[in-house]
């Protein structure tokens, strides 16, 4: 097991090298015309005044980069740089890039934390009660809902929500997450408040998700129905009750278990386009601007984050497969 | 298992033991007994499931509308779009105030203006069936149009994707050892890479460089494809894996078959079921995927017609709020197509393999 995790980590390691390449490489694609913008923007007003200090700052950053010559010198460079455990500064928020991703976070995983306890708390019995009676009214209904929550695309649902229950029944606000309250607001009107914003983007991710989650427990639960060991909790004269619920649904768990290991990239890693619809100050939303802006510290320190965390939730996912089911062995 | 022996034989006429061959009249025994081939079977359980009659028809519904619709249509030619050029005069009354001696006066008078030349914002009536949007084109001739890029750019990268992924999994998976472990490894850095934020990079990319036409669109899904072939691959070399250890493998081996005709008629042909529905399930997933590079403004230019640049609409708050009738129709178009790919997809996923019933 402890070499298993040894061998993986050490892999893990080369492939994120690999990540942090082809992201490097593509990145560097980005016209040089782009940072100018970006050099002259963040030093604001006088610029006219000192052309000499923008081309200076130019050359730096191009040179630091390797954008004008040598891509590879560049990536070392930021290599180096990040073993010693430095991001770079983001071009737009003046900030080193972790204190931007670590700042945003914590709303992206508080809105995707609580979406995901609503789905699992949905989507588990429901997909165990479609499993037990297969074919029925309930499964055949549940199953086309499901589909057509997969099959909508984010923005179009999110659009559609925003225009019927914040514009025109006016129910729930439409986009941020505060509005102006009067200074002396308690702190729980202000929690109140945020929860009423976070409706709407939660139904959304709640919708848009649910459905995976449903069909996977509902594919397992069928799996486990037709195991051995129910044939024998049946004969045994169990009742059907205990049968499901104890015996069906503890190895219904096992593989939805290790899919949750799976979500750690969408946890942390926010939302992006739900994030946007709703003009959430998340994660996402701020990975959306940035990246448009060209921020070349931020865009690599982001996307590696994001290979980190679907790294980390592919290795979870094989040691949690090994963890809840002892029949599997991890070589 | 007693229906899998009915579907195998469907109709049995009865063969007297006695007769002889002579007294079929050159009639082979087997002409009497009508036995079903695998893929006629698997087509029979595909018809049978209705949900995969109704994406079917939906699809082909979606197709014939977008490629015959636009010719009956009077704001197209050519597959091209035409501005409704009738120019609404807008008559718009306005208070003139002046003072002469002290005292005030006041006036009416009426500005016409010409502009906009062309009839934007068109509401809905018999000519335009959704009105017209912004520039003054047919929101419905549009939609129509829009469909022919958005339902077929999905096939053009999934069979790339699926010959890149097909022959780097089936090598990996048939040859094993280092060659298995160098596409392994590049099929794990591959999929650590999000995809959007990629996206999002190389639009603006392309954009800086002076890509800003159609082609921007079909340059993304050209990378798009050298992302997604990786889960292909998985699925083949995993596929293979397991095939490649079964007895008829060894047979073939037995007969000293070439390498080339042992993965590409032995193997793959195990392949193609699981192929076929991760192909169709995949496009529907480009759709999306065309869209919302649509909607995030990174996809076609806004002024072609295809249903992601007709969504990103709905990212303007005017829009959203006061037109619904430029963004509900692509979504619908959107959300109907790729909820008839996944019905498709299910309904051949069961039909494929008879013992994961829907």
């Amino acid at each position: 097991m402890l070499k298993y995790c040894i061998k993986r980590l050490l892999l893990s390691i080369l492939i994120l090298l690999g990540v942090s390449l082809i992201l490097y490489v593509l990145v560097s694609f980005m016209p040089v015309d782009y940072f100018e913008d970006q050099i002259r923007n963040s030093l604001g007003g006088a610029v006219e005044n000192n052309e000499a200090e923008v081309q200076a700052k130019l050359d730096s950053i191009k040179a630091y980069y390797g954008l004008d010559s040598n891509v590879f010198k560049g990536y070392f460079n930021w290599l180096s740089r990040l073993c010693k455990g430095d991001l770079g500064n983001s071009f737009v928020e003046k900030q080193p890039v972790e204190d931007v991703i670590f700042r945003d976070m914590g709303v992206s995983f508080g809105i995707s934390l609580v979406a995901l306890i609503l789905e699992l708390l949905i989507a588990i019995p429901l997909g165990i009660k479609c499993a037990c009676n297969q074919y029925g009214k309930l499964d055949y209904f549940v199953t086309v809902l499901t589909m057509i929550g997969i099959s909508f695309p984010t923005f179009f649902l999110g659009g559609i929500v925003k225009k019927v229950f914040a514009t025109d029944l006016g129910w729930f606000e439409p986009i941020g997450l505060k509005s102006s309250l009067p200074m002396n607001a308690t702190d729980w009107e202000r929690f109140a408040d945020m929860l009423w914003h976070l409706v709407l983007p939660m139904f959304v991710l709640v919708v848009l998700s649910i459905g995976g989650w449903m069909r996977y427990t509902r594919t397992n639960t069928l799996e486990v129905l037709n195991a051995d060991y129910i044939r024998t909790a049946r004969a045994k004269g169990l009742s059907e009750k205990s049968v499901v619920y104890k015996h069906v649904f503890r190895n219904t768990l096992i593989p939805l278990v290790t899919m949750l290991a799976g979500t750690l990239p969408s946890l942390f890693g926010g939302a992006m386009i739900t994030e946007t619809v709703f003009d959430l100050p998340g994660i996402g939303n701020t990975a959306w601007k940035l990246m448009q802006a060209g921020d070349i510290p931020f865009i690599m320190g982001y996307n590696m984050f994001i290979a980190v965390l679907t790294i980390i939730g592919i290795l979870l996912t094989d040691i949690m497969y090994a963890v809840v089911d002892p029949r599997v062995k991890l070589r | 298992m007693k229906d899998e022996k009915k579907e195998n034989v469907v109709e049995e006429l009865p063969v007297n033991a006695n007769e002889k061959t002579e007294d079929l009249h050159g009639e082979n025994l087997g002409d009497r007994v009508r036995v079903l081939s695998p893929g006629m079977m698997v087509a029979k359980r595909f018809f049978r499931s209705k949900l995969s009659i109704i994406g079917l028809l939906m699809l082909v519904i979606l197709f014939v509308a977008s490629f015959v619709g636009p010719i009956f249509s009077k704001w197209s030619s050519n597959g091209k779009p035409v501005r409704d050029e009738t120019s609404i005069p807008t008559a718009t009354p306005y208070k003139i105030e002046y003072t002469i001696d002290g005292k005030t006066y006041y006036a009416y008078d009426i500005f016409v203006s010409e502009n906009p030349a062309y009839n934007a914002y068109g509401d809905i009536d018999s000519n335009h069936l959704l009105g017209t949007d912004q520039w003054g084109y047919d929101i419905f001739t549009n939609l129509l149009i829009g469909g022919r890029i958005s339902l077929t750019i999905g096939f053009v990268v999934i069979i790339l994707e699926t010959i890149i992924g097909v022959i780097l999994g089936g090598l990996a998976g048939y040859f094993g050892g280092w060659v298995d472990n160098l596409i392994m490894r590049i099929v794990d850095i591959l999929s650590c890479i999000p995809t959007l934020p990629i996206m999002l990079i190389l639009s603006a990319t392309l954009t800086a460089n002076g890509i800003e036409d159609i082609r921007r669109l079909y340059f993304l899904m050209i990378i798009l494809t050298l992302f997604g072939w990786v889960g292909t691959a998985r699925l083949v070399r995993g596929q293979i894996l397991s095939l490649r250890e079964q007895e008829f493998m060894l047979a073939a081996k037995c007969s000293g078959l070439s390498t080339y005709r042992k993965i590409f008629k032995h193997l793959l042909p195990n392949v193609m079921p699981q192929l076929i529905v991760s192909m169709t399930m995949g496009l529907g997933s480009i759709i999306l995927m065309e869209a919302t590079l649509g909607y995030l403004n990174l996809g076609a230019p806004l002024d072609t017609p295809t249903w992601g640049s007709m969504i990103n609409t709905a990212s303007n708050p005017i829009f959203l709020d006061l037109y619904p009738h430029f963004w509900v129709p692509p979504g619908i178009c959107i959300t109907l197509a790729i909820l008839a790919f996944n019905f498709v997809g299910d309904g051949l996923r069961d039909a494929f393999d008879p013992k994961m019933k829907r």
